[in-house]
């Protein structure tokens, strides 16, 4: 097996062409990067509104509850349906997308209402009390708080889209699950294997970058990464706890 | 002033938090709401800055009526402290002290230089204001919670049991620096706590609230401890009341005797049973037995340090305190420099207390009052 | 419905294959990550290493795990044991934390008097320890299974049999009804396996239940 993903890896024909891992490689990053967004766009706003008013909980353990249908087929259910309605090559890709963004939704939503949720208390009875208006609470006060737990559900979103992705090539969409999916089609066993190995590298790699953002942009205050100093209080320090707990969904 | 006018507070769920509720709060003073749990009393706080809308009745701050102002605005103009100090844990201290002024659009040099004096005010180390919440003890959130109820400088404060999470030992320095502190910006605050002595020890008045949202009365802490409206009252201001309300007694007029001393490292040349060890300062330091120590100088191992040490111009309470604890059986008493100043004994506070008169039975018997008059003056 | 009717034998079948695929590597990762995560409690300088490592393992994309595996394992790409091995490396690397997690969270003071009262680090732990995490052990268990039944269902695309193969089938013969069976199947398997482990922590927790839900 071995030296068949060598001798993949080796052949020029892998790395050149609307078919060479370059391309493919951006395929999938575009994927995951557009559908991320989306998913986003729709699912952080709405989160926020949930946690931050305590309405409509019940959208959160709907989405929470779409974990239960198979990846796969959600896939062929939303391609068989949608697909004969849109024209030329966008037939396969377009329902492919919408299923990501749809896979992506949930973590996301989660992430962000479970973010809200685990503000403390006091925190906010305290925002308001010091004049904070709603918005200004928000902004201010719940979503930098939030940002440790709503980015974890970002994160698990975005390897569910890399993992989905792979799967969908076998509906006709790029990226470098097309080497899997071709590769066990003619049983070119190096193939399906290097491309195997490229997916697995490319999520390690994405889930390395988001952990650096996450690093970057929520509050050392909330991370318990900071220097300790020489405590020279009136009594002992408070245990601190990890902000950052795992909202893991995949398929 | 603060002004509650026949406040009452429902619950959606039919219970009745706050029930017909008045009440002044004088300006310049602390009033403090003290009760068993589910007396209202914070529910009747979270009603000045209207986290709480009242159901009936209205507040007005120094006359005017808080219900016609806007909230947000009205918050901003009153200080908040919570007991879990309640502060942003992605915000530095220093932002954490700064944000009511930042809300009211005050430039970032002035919030900055405003933040750093309030740390001081507060007594934290200024190198602390670059941390973050999780990083400080219980005691210093709690400081912090203070400095940033300060910042903008309000007229009011309100505070919901800011000192009992800490451990007492912090609590009781905290206390102090509070009436301090007080001493010297003259706020009026409404404070509230289950625990009716520390409502005794910071209250200009004290207001006791019962299960179901009534006052059960209103009175300046001696008034209190003396005359406890019913049994109630009575039974929740404590039993050893008698014993307590002698800290609002001032011990002055006790005659004092004059203690012989050894200053320590020096061999004692009295024979007395129990003889009083001070240092280089005359500031007291504990009781040794001459007959025990012999011929060496006193060493600091020879000490019994079992006597509290009272003030003299401090209350009767801790002269009675002083004198019981002792062992030699004389109570030590000292100036404000914790200099000796003399001692005297139990049977002597005892006689000094016959003397004192208790507080007067008002014939109006405030229960339901509306503005007291406050000497403001403490023990 | 009517595709169910005419099919039912052979989509009990498969059922049996999927509930095998999904729910022995669940079992199998359980007992392998209580080790782990008491290790990772235990030396708390193990514990970045032990939670990052099994953090990348999720991350991993689950076709691709199927296809690796044979490199790792030496055994064919047909064989249903890369399924059953990459379906517990999933579950491990989940559970691993959720493990850690519970036996961190179990008071302080109720491991001290349990020393105190002579329990050593074994029995401390199976006869303390271990009960009082199960609540987030199962929390973390059903979070595995929901998402192991969904995966398994991918394995049809390397040629191992499940319930995923009506997936593909009903797609690819355009028949709505198989589509939607392997589908419901899918649904009704994980919610079956959620609610065995609920009835199962359940069981293993009396005191949860009792003494009508006081917080």
């Amino acid at each position: 097996m071995i030296p068949s993903i060598l001798e993949w890896f080796r052949d020029p024909m892998t790395w050149s062409g609307p078919g060479g891992v370059p391309t493919r490689l951006l395929e999938h990053l575009w994927y995951t990067v557009v559908t991320v967004v989306i998913a986003a766009a729709i699912a952080v706003p709405l989160g926020l509104w949930v946690g931050h008013t305590g309405r409509a909980r019940w959208l959160v353990s709907v989405a929470n509850s779409l974990r239960a249908v198979p990846t796969l087929g959600l896939l062929f259910a939303v391609s068989l349906v949608v697909g004969p309605y849109i024209p030329g090559d966008l037939a396969f890709t377009a329902p492919s997308i919408a299923v990501l963004v749809l896979l992506a939704i949930p973590p996301i939503l989660a992430g962000t209402y479970a973010g809200i949720d685990a503000v403390d208390p006091s925190a906010r009875d305290a925002a308001k009390g010091v004049g904070m208006r709603g918005r200004q609470v928000l902004w201010q006060v719940e979503l930098p708080n939030a940002l440790p737990l709503l980015l974890s559900g970002v994160k698990s979103a975005m390897l569910q889209v890399v993992a989905t992705a792979t799967i969908a090539a076998y509906l006709g969409l790029g990226g470098l699950g097309r080497y899997l999916i071709d590769g066990l089609a003619v049983s070119d066993i190096g193939e399906a294997a290097g491309g195997a190995l490229l997916v697995g590298l490319l999520a390690i790699v994405l889930e390395g970058v988001l952990s650096l953002l996450q690093r970057r942009v929520v509050s050392p205050g909330l991370t318990g990464r900071t220097a300790r100093g020489s405590q020279d209080g009136d009594d002992a320090p408070q245990a601190e706890a990890p902000a950052d707990a795992p909202v893991d969904v995949r398929g | 002033m603060i002004r509650f006018d026949g406040v009452t507070k429902q619950f959606p769920d039919g219970t009745t938090a706050v029930d017909d509720l008045s009440l002044t709060a004088p300006t310049g003073k602390i009033t403090v709401l003290v009760g068993p749990s589910g007396c209202g009393k914070t529910t009747s706080l979270r009603m000045v800055n209207r986290m709480i809308e009242p159901t009936r009745g209205g507040i007005s701050l120094d006359g005017q009526d808080t219900g016609r102002m806007d909230a947000a605005e009205l918050r901003r103009g009153i200080g908040y402290v919570i007991q879990h100090a309640g502060l942003f844990p992605h915000r530095t201290v220093l932002d954490n002290i700064g944000t009511v002024p930042r809300l009211l659009g005050w430039d970032k040099k002035k919030v900055k230089d405003r933040s750093r004096e309030l740390l001081e005010v507060v007594g934290l180390d200024p190198k602390l204001g670059n941390r973050y919440p999780t990083q400080l003890s219980g005691g210093q959130q709690q400081r912090v919670g203070v400095a940033r109820a300060l910042a903008a400088d309000p007229p009011v404060m309100l505070m919901d049991e800011p000192f009992s999470a800490v451990d007492p030992i912090v609590r009781d320095q905290l206390q102090d620096e509070f009436l301090r502190l007080q001493d010297e910006l003259g706020k009026t605050i409404v404070f509230v706590t289950h625990d009716i002595d520390e409502a005794i020890k910071l209250g200009d008045q004290v207001a006791v609230l019962r299960v179901g949202g009534t006052l059960a009365q209103v009175a300046e802490p001696q008034y209190l401890l003396a005359h406890p409206a019913d049994d109630f009252v009575a039974d929740f201001v404590g039993k050893d009341r008698g014993y307590r309300a002698l800290q609002f007694e001032h011990a002055p007029r006790l005659t004092l005797h004059s203690e012989p001393s050894v200053v320590v490292g020096e061999t004692p040349s009295s024979r007395a049973s129990w003889l009083l060890v001070v240092d280089d300062d005359r500031t007291p330091l504990g009781w040794v037995e001459p007959a025990r120590v012999g011929d060496r100088p006193v060493a600091s191992e020879d000490l019994h340090r079992g006597g509290t040490v009272a003030r003299a111009s401090g209350s009767l309470r801790g002269a009675l305190d002083a004198a019981l604890s002792s062992p030699a059986r004389r109570g030590v008493l000292v100036d404000n420099d914790g200099v000796l100043v003399g001692t005297v004994r139990a049977h002597e506070v005892l006689t000094a207390i016959e003397e004192t008169e208790r507080p007067e039975r008002d014939e109006d018997d405030p229960v339901h009052g509306g503005a007291m008059d406050v000497s403001g003056e403490r023990g | 419905m009517d595709w169910f009717l005419a099919n039912w034998p052979r989509v009990i079948d498969l059922a049996g294959s999927h509930l095998y695929l999904s729910g022995v590597p669940l079992v199998v990762g359980l007992v392998l990550s209580v080790p782990l995560g008491w290790a990772a409690v235990r030396w708390r300088a193990s514990y970045p290493a032990i939670i990052t490592s099994s953090g990348l393992l999720y991350t991993i994309p689950s076709l691709a795990l199927f296809i690796v595996m044979p490199l790792i394992l030496g055994t064919r790409i047909l064989d249903p044991f890369n399924v059953l091995a990459a379906m517990t490396v999933y579950t491990l690397a989940l559970l691993v934390r959720t493990v850690a997690d519970g036996l961190s969270a179990v008071p302080d003071h109720v491991e001290q008097a349990a020393t105190a009262m002579g329990y050593g680090g074994l029995r401390r732990l199976f006869g303390v320890q271990l009960p009082l995490a199960v609540p987030v052990i199962a929390s973390g268990l059903r979070v595995a299974s929901v998402s192991n039944v969904s995966i398994v269902s991918v394995a049809s695309l390397i040629g191992v049999s499940q319930l995923g193969d009506l997936l593909i089938d009903g797609y690819q013969r355009v028949i709505y009804g198989e589509l939607l069976t392997g589908i419901l199947a899918c649904v009704v398997l994980a919610l079956a396996l959620d609610r065995l482990i609920v009835l199962g922590a359940r069981l293993l927790t009396p005191w949860q239940t009792a003494g009508g839900g006081a917080a």
